[in-house]
């Protein structure tokens, strides 16, 4: 049983401690904060509150394949399903807001607990394999199902009140409460991955034989990380087919699990503000070249290819290899 | 009319004959995947693609060369060959020794480059493309009206995966390729050029995706997303056959070709779905595929 180990980000190992390791991203943190509460009022917030939801999608991904070392090419079954849910609990139970995000997110999150006990069986290429297969299962399903409402997908669904207070059809109000939402999935996954646990689940990335040996039953740790990035990219999907008012198909289209996948990669596997990053350009450059139609594709399978021949670290990697300390 | 649990045999035979078609090309594309994924460690994510690139290379000899459906089934296949040993020489090489998801991630973006150029400029619709005249027309059988065309399509896929699996077990040549899948370095000592036998198998794996792909033309039309989502029951197809054996990958194609027919007739509902089902129940049994040698 040979495990094969997706490149660590530079910089995360050496003498530093845990502590140390958190303390020196503060200063990056508060710079992407600040810009992230300053931005709405520069550019539209529609436009930016795309940006978190992916970038919520892309760092839940990075929790599995950046930590674990599992490439699921099945995420968008997470996103899109999420989305469904959470837009039929909104528009047709009219639950509120957060419940309608919530039910979502326990959607995503139960599926995920479903499709990881299947995938994790095995290792490797036979992973990406299975999980895209099952989300090709699940992408037909929502083809054929009522709900979903097939090719047209759930249309205009109400946004609604915060805690049935405040009204959400403003989009700056809205900003902020995705930004609160993005902020939240952040610092759980910065939390997760410098807990013992993620220890743990790094180990098994480096070496799941030893980490078995150890006593570490590799599966549980892989198991639960599943589940943990299935449920929070379900919380970016509810929210984003909440703050569009629009769950389709393209979101469960394994599309969008390759969009995500070149998002994280080009940001740098396994780093904590390379996934944002990768979001944040990539969202860029689909919206500069819209007006092209198919090129996005055409540029999107550029990317990839570019990235695994000659950047493999990503933009953040590189950027961290260059200062000498971890992002 | 004669009915098999309530429906008609004609129609269960011709929903068969639909199966057999599909598994001829479920068996060609993963055994294609299965050489490819011997000796390079990779799974060829844009097999789907180069299996549509065949398809179109015989659209545009048609259109721009007048050269029929009999040149292009060896034209097709040569020149996608080609393509993708220049692909292996100029990209795939430089991942060895990464981690093999590396090369699927490469693959994946190939994909991509390839289906996107081709939309833009061949639009989604597709192009029709005719079947030969020599298999034109069908025969009765009695129970079901067999088109020639079909036949042949069937026939020559059988006939070509007992050819690849007769050179990759039984010659010399495959001897060397199984030899260099177990222990690359070990074969290079003994004096076989195993980057070169690395090359030529690719290319070799990916002109039988072309060729698939130009027998396709006349049943499914030339459409630049034909691949795309065909690749992903394949790969659910090697994962239920398992990557050991290419034997395996083969049954297992035409098998689950037949199922999904069957499907179609009993509970059309389930059909695009049943594939995957099966995969996940045989995960659930047998983690390494019904064929594979345990991971």
């Amino acid at each position: 049983m040979t495990t094969h180990r997706v490149e660590a980000p530079a910089g995360v190992q050496g003498g530093v401690s845990r502590r140390d390791d958190v303390r020196s991203l503060r200063i990056p943190i508060l710079a992407m904060v600040l810009l992230a509460v300053v931005a709405p009022f520069v550019i539209y917030p529609v436009f930016l509150m795309k940006m978190l939801c992916f970038a919520l999608f892309a760092c839940a991904f990075n929790l599995l394949i950046g930590y674990v070392g599992l490439l699921s090419f099945g995420h968008a079954l997470f996103f899109g399903a999420a989305g469904y849910l959470a837009g039929h609990a909104a528009k047709v139970w009219g639950l509120p807001f957060e419940l309608a995000v919530l039910t979502g997110t326990a959607t995503a999150a139960l599926l995920g607990l479903v499709v990881g006990g299947l995938a994790i069986r095995s290792q490797g290429i036979y992973f990406s394999m299975i999980t895209l297969a099952l989300a090709q299962m699940f992408f037909f399903y929502c083809l054929r199902a009522q709900f979903t409402g097939g090719e047209d997908g759930i249309q205009a669904i109400p946004r609604g009140k915060l805690l049935g207070l405040v009204s959400l059809d403003n989009n700056l109000t809205m900003y902020f409460v995705v930004l609160a939402i993005f902020l939240f999935g952040f610092f759980f996954i910065l939390r997760v991955i410098h807990s013992p646990f993620g220890q743990v689940m790094k180990a098994v990335r480096e070496n799941e034989p030893r980490a078995v040996s150890l006593g570490y039953k590799a599966d549980h740790y892989k198991l639960i990380t599943f589940v943990l990035s299935a449920g929070l990219s379900g919380l970016a999907g509810g929210t984003k087919s909440i703050v569009f008012q629009l769950a389709s198909l393209t979101d469960v289209h394994w599309g969008t699990s390759g969009e995500v996948i070149l998002m994280v990669l080009l940001g740098g596997l396994g780093t904590v503000f390379g996934p944002i990053v990768g979001a944040v350009v990539i969202i860029c450059v689909e919206s500069y070249l819209a007006g092209l139609g198919g090129w996005v594709t055409v540029v999107q399978g550029a990317l990839f290819v570019v990235c695994v021949l000659a950047f493999r670290r990503g933009i953040i990697g590189e950027l961290s290899r260059v200062l000498h300390r971890p992002l | 009319m004669t009915t098999v649990f309530g429906v008609p045999i004609q129609a269960l035979f011709s929903q068969l004959l639909v199966g057999l078609i599909n598994g001829s090309f479920y068996a060609l594309l993963s055994l294609g995947l299965a050489i490819i994924f011997g000796l390079l460690n990779i799974i060829n994510f844009c097999h789907g693609a180069l299996y549509m690139l065949g398809a179109l290379v015989a659209w545009l000899l048609l259109r721009f060369f007048d050269l029929g459906y009999w040149p292009a089934l060896l034209i097709a296949p040569l020149v996608v060959g080609l393509f993708g040993m220049l692909i292996e020489r100029t990209m795939l090489k430089r991942l060895q020794g990464l981690d093999p998801l590396f090369g699927l991630l490469l693959t994946f973006g190939l994909a991509l480059v390839i289906q996107g150029v081709a939309r833009n400029y061949f639009g989604v619709s597709g192009e029709p493309y005719d079947v030969p005249e020599q298999l034109t027309g069908g025969r009765n059988l009695g129970f079901m009206f067999l088109p020639n065309y079909r036949a042949w399509v069937v026939l020559v896929s059988v006939v070509l995966c007992g050819l690849t699996w007769f050179v990759a077990e039984r010659t010399r040549m495959g001897a060397y390729l199984r030899a260099a899948t177990e222990n690359p370095v070990l074969v290079q000592a003994f004096g076989i050029n195993v980057p070169r036998l690395i090359t030529i198998t690719y290319g070799l794996g990916v002109a039988l995706a072309a060729l698939a792909g130009v027998m396709a033309a006349p049943i499914y039309r030339v459409n630049p997303l034909m691949g795309a989502d065909l690749i992903i029951v394949v790969f659910a197809v090697v994962v239920i056959g398992g990557m050991g054996s290419i034997l395996g990958s083969i049954v297992t194609g035409f098998a689950l070709g037949v199922i999904e027919g069957l499907t179609k007739v009993f509970y059309p509902e389930a059909s695009n779905t049943v594939v995957f089902v099966i995969m996940a129940i045989v995960l659930l049994v047998k983690p390494a595929g019904l064929f594979g040698r345990t991971a």
